[in-house]
């Protein structure tokens, strides 16, 4: 009896017509939108307000975004990417507050491209080293980075710079700060035994950045991330997308078959760096205030291991690691503790038993989809062959 | 003697090579003439590699040089090499494994795109051309070396021929205007170099010049238009075929013979 | 930038620099070792020395040290203290090399992962210790242990004075027993170690494997043993540092490996990675720049002149100042 191929999930979607492709797309964004106004009891976090927990993880996410392009697409181990971070978070402290009073919407995009700067500068004699010195050398990148901004009053110290403004609001609130109307409320629900209610005490204002809810920023850095998200995919897919993973495969063979590699690992480096600062900036925006504590060292390694649990190369699978990164401690209180215990175990873990990581790149999903397909057909000629020489 | 000059393609002009205290090469002298298959062939520790790499560029010679199409090889990085029109394989398979065939030959396209990062995110109408032209070549070449059903699999998935096949594919792609050939039979049996040779010819008449280095003596006399030999990094003989077969020095190098050791 | 302060104290600050220097050198002896031999940066080595500088404090516990007890005593128990350190030490470095490195070795794994399986470790056993109250209440250990554990997160402190003795004066520093004791110590290590790389049986194995696995092997040099000579000798001089560490700045946390560990890889490379006397000459060089630069530019930046000593040799000379390798003849 010829067994077919199971289609699996994945299989299935790829399956469907474009436009209901697209659609799925869109339903799962609205999810992703919504999420914060559902309070789904399950997931929520005990202790810390949720939708403040989702903003981190929005920020975790975009960090390992760009540090698998880094990381994941050209191979190049950074341990000092956290340096790019506070690049674009200490550039808005700067600029809106400690030195000047730009508007916080104009400081992102100069944020950002002092960040991309900072990358080209750190990348340029850097990248010409192998590959373990360069993570030690990033790592000192980093610390350097780190120390200076404890160390400079000009950056505020190891005060930091405080009074950082957010996105401004739509309508604006009024000179004095009071706040004006927003444009409408969304409640958000709340559980009773299992049912869902809409809970009128509980409403988000559309679209006021304040102090006390996170939605409204949650909301902005989901946004980013979906144009990033599609950034990723269009770049993959292109030549520099091969370029890179040329360069990681086996540099030397990449530059006879024509690829400039130096010259792709310098634009990987400046694209981490960008993507970097403008977590940064998101992250400065929201908080308010910045200091050299929110910078250490530990972050970077979280952030590899964001990287590197989910998966190099794949970036569905950081996605799931930045998350998981984030959400478990605040999830399990008391797994805060352990956090950094644990993640240190997922990457021996990880390294010595797995090192694609949790959820290997496509490539390599894709070859065992065809290699069981083929033993499935060649099953079902054994038994043809079976049935007919009896 | 002008007629030869005018159609040299690539010419090693007195290169000599020093490792430390060992010299790999000493003083070798020979070209290769456009639309000619050349072998270049020798016994073990001859330095064909070495002589090969200086001629693709990879290392840097202690004096002379290599030229292609009159350009110096020496201060060329290597991508600007294979930009210039020299391709290569590898005799140890360097493919990129986690890449599929079809992206693999993809790459060595790529080498001759313009375009960057920008327009790849903007999906400008240039660059899906260049996507687009990009793959149907690659397809093409893959089905010139035999290979065309496989173009999705995975690299590191192939037999060991269609590896060796992926990676003449892959040079070609490069619009080169020499290929070289770095022991592409290893390993094969004879029916498998029988199809190589027919490949090797077919590269040629598709208006590419070949340098292959072999250890097979059928196939280097079978393909070959001229053949130079290396012995201790030095050039022994350069001929025809029959030339080389008959020639005492070769002979002698290959079998070592010397009178008084004569079982 | 203050060059009066560094000119006046000039030998305050070199000698205590070099003093500092030779812990620097011993740690980085561990560092150099392994990359000599396997070509990996052993990011949790830091965390070897962490633990031995715990050995230390424990002992001291153990034989109920105070700021009373007489000096005899007190020079009695840190010479079992630093037995007791280099023990730990080796034994952490053994551990690591067993769980974290092995598996990875034996399949001819991409640097890159082994580095990531390093820098996991080295997190496991920092945080091990930064939550030594939590697992003791977890498993119900209690009773008497109470200073040991303590409250994790802090710092540990050795229960003793101690009171360098000025020896001699060089200029207008008085030069103490301590730093002598320092100095003397890593050049005796040094010279000890030299001896052993070059004479003994398993220190010919150890270069023959930094300079050609392959055809060790074939010579029948068994390259697990090795591998695991290297470890422990590089822990054991760790645990010496610890212990010479503890002496001179007399606390120690959970995650005070990190900072140090760094500074002695920049020592490592700095004298160029795999060499025995670049360890030494590095970690000394380091010392004094360190405090050179903490004059001029003030002690807040004593770090920086570290990492970007670090960043500097890694960048225009990864070869260092010897550049030689353990697989050449000189140790």
């Amino acid at each position: 009896m010829t067994r077919l191929p199971s289609l699996s999930f994945g299989g299935r979607v790829d399956a469907l017509p474009k436009w209901s492709k697209v659609l799925l797309w869109i339903l799962l964004a609205l999810f992703f939108y919504a999420l914060p106004l559902l309070e789904l009891p399950v997931i929520k976090t005990p202790d810390t307000d949720f939708a403040g927990v989702l903003f981190t993880v929005a920020i975790y996410c975009l960090v390992a975004l760009g540090l698998n392009i880094v990381v994941g697409y050209a191979g190049l181990l950074d341990l000092g990417y956290v340096g790019f971070y506070a690049v674009g978070a200490y550039t808005v402290g700067v600029l809106t507050a400690a030195h000047a009073s730009w508007p916080y919407l104009l400081v992102i995009p100069v944020a950002v491209i002092v960040a991309m700067i900072s990358g080209v500068i750190l990348g340029a004699p850097t990248l010409r080293v192998r590959g373990d010195y360069l993570a030690i050398v990033t790592l000192g990148f980093g610390e350097i980075i780190r120390l200076v901004i404890t160390n400079l009053s000009w950056l505020g110290g190891a005060r930091g710079i405080s009074g950082i403004p957010g996105p401004p609001s739509v309508p604006a609130n009024n000179a004095d700060g009071t706040v004006t109307d927003p444009l409408f409320e969304i409640p958000h629900l709340v559980w009773q035994n299992g049912q869902p209610l809409v809970d009128l005490d509980n409403k988000t204002k559309f679209l006021k950045f304040g102090v006390i809810d996170a939605v409204p920023y949650y909301w902005f850095a989901l946004s980013i991330i979906i144009l990033v998200l599609i950034a990723d995919i269009l770049i993959k897919d292109s030549r520099v997308g091969r370029a890179w993973e040329a360069t990681r495969e086996d540099e030397d063979a990449a530059e006879l078959m024509g690829v400039p590699t130096f010259k792709f690992k310098l634009l990987a480096f400046a694209m981490g760096a960008f993507i970097g600062g403008l977590s940064g900036a998101l992250f400065a925006g929201k908080q308010g205030f910045i200091n050299p504590q929110s910078f250490q060292l530990l972050l970077s390694i979280l952030f590899l291991a964001a990287v590197v649990v989910g998966g190099q190369g794949n970036r569905w699978g950081v996605l799931v690691g930045a998350a998981l990164v984030v959400y478990l401690p605040e999830r399990f209180r008391g797994f805060e503790e352990w956090r950094v215990l644990a993640f240190g175990i997922a990457l021996m873990v990880l390294a010595i038993y797995r090192p694609e990581g949790v959820i290997p790149p496509r490539q390599k999903r894709r070859a065992k989809k065809m290699q069981q397909e083929i033993e499935a057909l060649e099953e079902g000629a054994l038994d043809d062959a079976e049935v007919t020489h009896g | 003697m002008a007629e030869a000059a005018r159609e040299a393609l690539l010419v090693v002009d007195d290169v000599t090579l020093k490792f430390g205290g060992v010299t790999a090469l000493d003083g070798v002298s020979f070209e290769i003439r456009e639309g000619e298959i050349l072998g270049l062939i020798g016994p073990n520790g001859a330095g064909k590699t070495t002589c090969f790499n200086v001629m693709t560029g990879v290392y840097r010679p202690t004096s002379g040089e290599a030229r292609f199409t009159g350009r110096p090889l020496t201060d060329l990085k290597r991508f600007e090499i294979t930009k210039l029109g020299i391709a290569r394989t590898f005799q140890n398979i360097r493919l990129f494994k986690s890449m599929t065939v079809l992206e693999n030959v993809k790459v060595g396209y790529d080498a001759r795109s313009r375009k960057g990062i920008i327009s790849a995110i903007l999906r400008t109408p240039a660059q899906r051309r260049e996507e687009a032209a990009g793959d149907q070549r690659a397809r093409e070449l893959l089905e010139f070396v035999g290979i065309a059903g496989r173009a999705d699999e995975l690299a590191a998935n192939l037999s060991y021929g269609d590896q060796r096949r992926l990676e003449i594919a892959r040079a070609m792609a490069t619009g080169p205007k020499l290929l070289c050939l770095d022991e592409p039979a290893a390993g094969f049996n004879p029916a498998e170099k029988a199809k190589l040779m027919d490949l090797i010819r077919k590269v040629r008449d598709e208006g590419y010049t070949v340098l292959l280095i072999e250890h097979d003596m059928r196939l280097v006399m079978g393909v070959t238009d001229r053949i130079v030999v290396l012995e201790f990094g030095q050039k022994i003989a350069e001929g025809s075929p029959a030339e080389i077969r008959d020639n005492p020095a070769v002979i002698a190098a290959y079998l070592g013979v010397d009178e008084d050791d004569a079982s | 930038m203050d060059f009066a302060l560094l000119f006046d104290h000039f030998f305050e600050y070199t000698i205590t620099g070099l003093a500092l220097g030779s812990i620097y050198a011993l740690i980085a002896l561990g560092y150099t070792m392994v990359y000599g031999v396997l070509q990996l940066i052993n990011f949790a080595h830091s965390e070897v020395f962490m633990f031995g500088t715990f050995a230390v404090v424990w002992v001291l516990f153990a034989f109920h040290a105070t700021p009373a007890s007489s000096t005899a005593a007190v020079i009695g128990y840190l010479a079992v203290a630093l037995v007791v350190a280099m023990a730990v030490s080796g034994g952490i470095a053994l551990l690591l090399e067993r769980v974290a490195y092995r598996p990875l070795i034996n399949r001819n794994a991409p640097k890159l992962v082994a580095l990531i399986s390093a820098i996991g470790a080295s997190f496991v056993l920092s945080e091990a210790m930064g939550l030594r109250d939590e697992i003791a209440k977890k498993l119900h250990i209690d009773g008497g242990i109470g200073r040991y554990i303590a409250k994790a997160r802090e710092t540990s402190s050795i229960p003793i004075d101690i009171n360098p003795k000025t020896l001699f004066t060089v200029g207008d520093y008085g030069v103490t027993t301590i730093d002598l004791l320092l100095i003397g110590a890593a050049l005796v290590m040094m010279l000890l170690l030299d001896q052993f790389i070059r004479r003994s049986r398993l220190g010919r194995g150890i270069r023959a494997v930094a300079q050609d696995p392959e055809a060790a092997a074939l010579m029948g040099v068994n390259a697990t043993r090795v591998i695991q000579t290297t470890f422990l000798i590089g822990g054991m001089m760790a645990g010496a540092a610890a212990t010479l560490y503890m002496v001179k700045i007399g606390t120690t946390r959970f995650n005070a490996g990190f900072i140090l560990g760094v500074k002695a890889f920049t020592a490592a490379v700095l004298g160029g990675i795999g060499n025995l006397r670049g360890a030494l000459l590095g970690g000394l060089v380091l010392g004094v720049a360190e405090n050179w630069g903490s004059a001029v530019f003030g002690s807040e930046w004593k770090d920086v002149v570290a990492f970007v000593l670090l960043v500097l040799v890694l960048l225009f000379r990864p070869t260092g100042l010897l550049g030689e390798s353990l697989g050449k003849a000189r140790a």
